[in-house]
């Protein structure tokens, strides 16, 4: 333990300054009208201490000008924190274009990450330094909440759904990871780290740990394991429809709704079939929830996304094999040994 | 004000009486000595005697609630989880939650400090439903029943708030015994807000007007608001845990259909205005201190009045500021963001008001305006971090954090029980007829503010470092600002014993209070102390503002 007593988490994000800087604002302002009430308190009650046990204070005139002021001004006040909260939530929601996507399943008490190119982590990630990355998040079981005090990130991992949120580390470094939202028993041990490295070393810690598999060749896999490809045929024969174009795409449901195929409709599709039917198509597909992990989702969903969608998408719109390479600057520099810690 | 009572006490303008604190009020019958015996007070309908039946109830949850506290400082000395056991520390914060949320500080100052004191301040003789009252003390009592048996037979370990679906479906702990003692508890609170808010409307003196009435009862006003429109929110959500738990109604766990975020709205509708419910009497509490103490009007009147009213509706319609991160719509977060800062405004347009009643006033340093002053200090922190949780951007990191833990301490036991144990002590003299150690109790709400203060600043800066909350074991650099924390907490201790000690002392042998050993004005202490079974010889009649402080022929001015 160190004898020096830190204030702040590290910096290692592109909002954590951004979130800081709000942060110091709101100090300024707590200590001035703390310190104000304080000190109008304070020497109040001195100045007018009771001198005499008779002592009647004569009344004062209220003063609507003096409430309308104390209204008013705070009323401002928290305003302007209203406009900067918000605005630095919506660049928090906000994925910036072609970022490296990572896949996260949260399960009591670990966290598993998987990436495109077939790596996978348990309460680990290894993130190049100065990219975006984008996390689609889910749960096997409860709600957990992924959690990066250096990123000043946060996000609730709900199980039943997918979410998304990133982050664009600034910094390399080991950077501690928890779970933030109770979770039974281990929750304090539901700890991880994230490791942020300079592109190059990531580079050599993409080719070490390669498994040869990639997400969605592993999701190919499932795909036929499972037999889904009797139905889903790529000659538009089958019982279901054809998946071959579709991520990212907008469909038509029986009932005339138009939804987005997006990662969430892809695993809601397989776990409660009947739930949005595309239009045309019977509802004879069963469900597979309980047949395949959620981990085996992602992967049929990059699986499915790698199938192809509109060109905009990232990384993951590369085809299921052979694995791809995200793009990353300089890969001839020279590697680093993986999982450097502090 | 004007009233006319009992020979003796009648009489005004009265002339600035000399202190009369130990002068002995004439030895007769009074709501305490009328009868004897375990029935006369088990069966009574006087709402004195209940809210003292309530006293011993909320006193019992408290020091069982914070024996949990206890524990969980004692464990976080060390980062390592080396004391208890995970399952064991689990449990330890859910009933250290469950107990002091919904069994001492949402019945703590109404069930017994409202319930001792509207009738007297409004010149009533009783509530308007006094059996009512008396089976509203029963059914708080069966629910702590449960909570107590849930805690022998093993305990909860879903956190108070029980998220589902852990608590519908993974926990293994007794979460349908917890849920029903919260269920049962809830009528008790719905039954007590609905004899105030009849009270109030129906039995005021003549004379005592809406705008003449105490700001206590303002405050108890709209707190019985939220405990009538609130409470079945949280009832019904915690029967459909037990039937999601007992009969796997896919209700909130996605596997069998449900939606967990749905859980969340539901819980945090009652929940959050449940804030407002123990927050709001300590803010009246405060407003009779702070005038009695400096005897002076309170600065803006209307305005605290009425700041109490929008506190309690815009408070219904903030809950979603507990869900920035759980997955809810960013455009909801963003409305809920916006009314979270408007219900800041009234709260601060109270401690304006406060502060402004000192002004020109004749201040003194008794221990309810120590506690007063506590309060201020400790509510305006609590209050200017709530600006920062409410900020959508800034929420995502100390959310579920222990700045999020320090944040509501500041308020419910900075704010709340400040206000509570202010409260106690400035009506002891009326509840009990006697006094308690000026000195002793000076002492001890000091080591409260002190001790408060050092338990819970470094939690601040310990959740912005990143400290998740309801964590057994953590990171080594945590620890300086755990074991601060720890530390202080003993103090806090110590300094909640010594009221327990010497209000139980005084109660024999204090000296014998007067009527009105503060000066104060309100109706009730133109009743004896302690008061008659009655409240009052005679039917007051009320002809002047409240806290009519200054003197006669100024008051016209005013």
């Amino acid at each position: 333990m160190g004898a020096d007593l830190p204030l702040f988490p590290v910096q290692a994000s592109s909002m954590a300054g951004r979130v800081d800087a709000l942060y110091l604002f709101l100090i300024l302002i707590s200590v001035f009208f703390g310190l104000l009430i304080a000190v109008l308190v304070v020497s109040f009650a001195v100045r007018f201490r009771r001198r005499s046990p008779d002592e009647r204070p004569r009344p004062v005139h209220e003063s609507a000008a003096l409430e309308l002021a104390w209204t008013l001004v705070p009323l401002g006040i928290v305003m302007v924190v209203f406009l900067w909260g918000a605005d630095l939530f919506f660049a928090m929601a906000r994925v910036p274009p072609s970022p490296m996507e990572v896949y996260v399943v949260g399960k009591r008490w670990m966290w598993k990450t998987q990436h495109l190119t077939g790596q996978r982590e348990i309460n680990e990630l290894h993130v190049p330094v100065g990219m975006p990355v984008k996390l689609t998040l889910t749960s096997e079981d409860v709600i957990h909440s992924f959690f990066v005090p250096a990123f000043r990130m946060k996000k609730d991992v709900v199980p039943g759904r997918y979410v998304t949120t990133w982050f664009q580390a600034t910094r390399s470094g080991t950077y501690h990871l928890f779970c933030a939202e109770y979770c039974g028993t281990k929750h304090s041990g539901m700890i991880g780290t994230v490791t942020v490295m300079e592109p190059a070393a990531f580079q050599a810690w993409l080719a070490g740990g390669a498994t040869g598999t990639s997400l969605a060749a592993a999701g190919e896999k499932l795909f036929q394991d499972l037999a889904c490809v009797t139905c889903h045929r790529a000659d538009s024969e089958g019982r279901g429809p054809r998946l071959e174009g579709v991520f990212g795409h907008p469909v038509t449901l029986a009932s005339g709704e138009r939804v987005t195929a997006d990662e969430g409709y892809i695993r809601e599709s397989i776990v409660n079939p009947a739930a949005k039917v595309v239009a045309g198509y019977q509802p004879v597909m069963p469900t597979y929830q309980g047949l395949v992990n959620e981990e085996g989702l992602m992967q049929l969903v990059a699986y499915i996304q790698s199938l192809g969608g509109p060109a905009t998408a990232g990384p993951g719109a590369a085809p299921a094999s052979p694995a791809p390479t995200p793009a990353l600057a300089s890969p001839a520099a020279s590697p680093r040994p993986k999982g450097q810690r502090r | 004000m004007t009233t006319q009572i009992g020979p003796g006490e009648s009489g005004p303008p009265r002339p600035p009486v000399p202190p009369t604190i130990g002068e002995p009020s004439p030895p007769r019958v009074n709501y305490l000595n009328v009868a004897y015996g375990v029935k006369s007070w088990l069966l009574t309908t006087d709402h004195k005697r209940i809210a003292l039946l309530y006293l011993a109830g909320v006193t019992l949850m408290f020091f069982l609630g914070g024996s949990f506290a206890v524990l969980i400082r004692l464990e976080l000395v060390t980062p390592a989880g080396d004391l208890v056991q995970s399952e064991t520390y689990n449990k330890l914060f859910t009933m250290h939650g469950i107990i002091m949320v919904f069994f001492f500080l949402i019945p703590s100052i109404p069930a017994v400090l409202g319930n001792f004191l509207i009738p007297l301040m409004i010149g009533a003789r009783d509530l308007a439903f006094p059996r009512l009252n008396l089976a509203s003390w029963y059914i708080y009592m069966l629910g702590a029943v449960f909570t107590i048996y849930t805690l022998v037979s093993g305990g909860v370990d879903t956190g108070w708030t029980f998220y589902t679906p852990y608590s519908t479906t993974y926990s293994n702990t007794h979460v349908i015994a917890a849920g029903l003692g919260i269920f049962i508890t809830g009528f008790s609170s719905i039954l007590t807000g609905l004899n105030f808010i009849v009270t109030i409307h129906r039995m005021r003196a003549p004379g005592l007007t809406w705008f003449r009435l105490p700001l206590f009862v303002w405050t108890h006003y709209a707190t019985s608001l939220i405990m009538v429109l609130g409470t079945p929110v949280i009832a019904i959500t915690l029967l459909t845990v037990v039937l999601e738990r007992a009969l796997h109604l896919g209700i909130y766990d996605p596997r069998l259909g449900g939606d967990p975020v749905l859980f969340q709205h539901l819980f945090w509708f009652y929940s959050h205005p449940a804030v407002y419910i123990m927050i709001l009497p300590a803010m009246g509490v405060i407003s009779e201190v702070v005038t009695c103490f400096s005897r002076k009007r309170i600065f803006g009147y209307t305005a605290v009045a009425i700041a109490s009213l929008a506190i309690a509706v815009i408070g219904f319609l903030v809950w979603g500021h507990h869900m920035f991160i759980s997955g809810q719509s960013t455009y909801a977060g963003l409305v809920f963001s916006f009314l979270s800062f408007l219900v800041a405004i009234p709260s601060a347009i109270k401690v304006f008001n406060w502060t402004a009643t000192l002004y020109k006033g004749s201040v003194s340093y008794d221990t309810p305006m120590l506690y007063a002053i506590g309060f201020i200090g400790l509510f305006t922190i609590g209050g200017l971090t709530g600006i920062f949780l409410a900020a959508l951007g800034l929420d995502v990191h100390v959310t579920d954090t222990y700045f999020v833990v320090a944040h509501f301490h500041y308020i419910m036991v900075g704010g709340a029980i400040m206000g509570y144990l202010g409260g106690i002590h400035f009506w002891w003299p009326k509840i009990t007829g006697r006094l308690y150690p000026e000195m002793w109790a000076r002492v001890a709400a000091v080591i409260v503010f002190a001790g408060f203060n050092l338990t819970f600043f470094p939690q601040f800066i310990l959740g912005y470092l990143g400290m998740p909350r309801r964590y057994h074991a953590y990171p080594e650099e945590f620890q300086v600002l755990n074991v601060m924390s720890s530390a202080g907490a003993s103090i806090l201790g110590l300094g909640y014993l010594l009221p327990m000690v010497y209000l139980v002392w005084s109660m024999r042998y204090g000296p014998r209070a007067s009527a009105n050993p503060w000066q104060a004005k309100g109706l009730e202490w133109q009743a004896a102390s302690p008061p008659i079974t009655e409240n009052f010889e005679r039917q007051p009649v009320v002809t002047e503002e409240a806290y009519a402080y200054a003197p006669e022929e100024e008051a016209r001015v005013v």
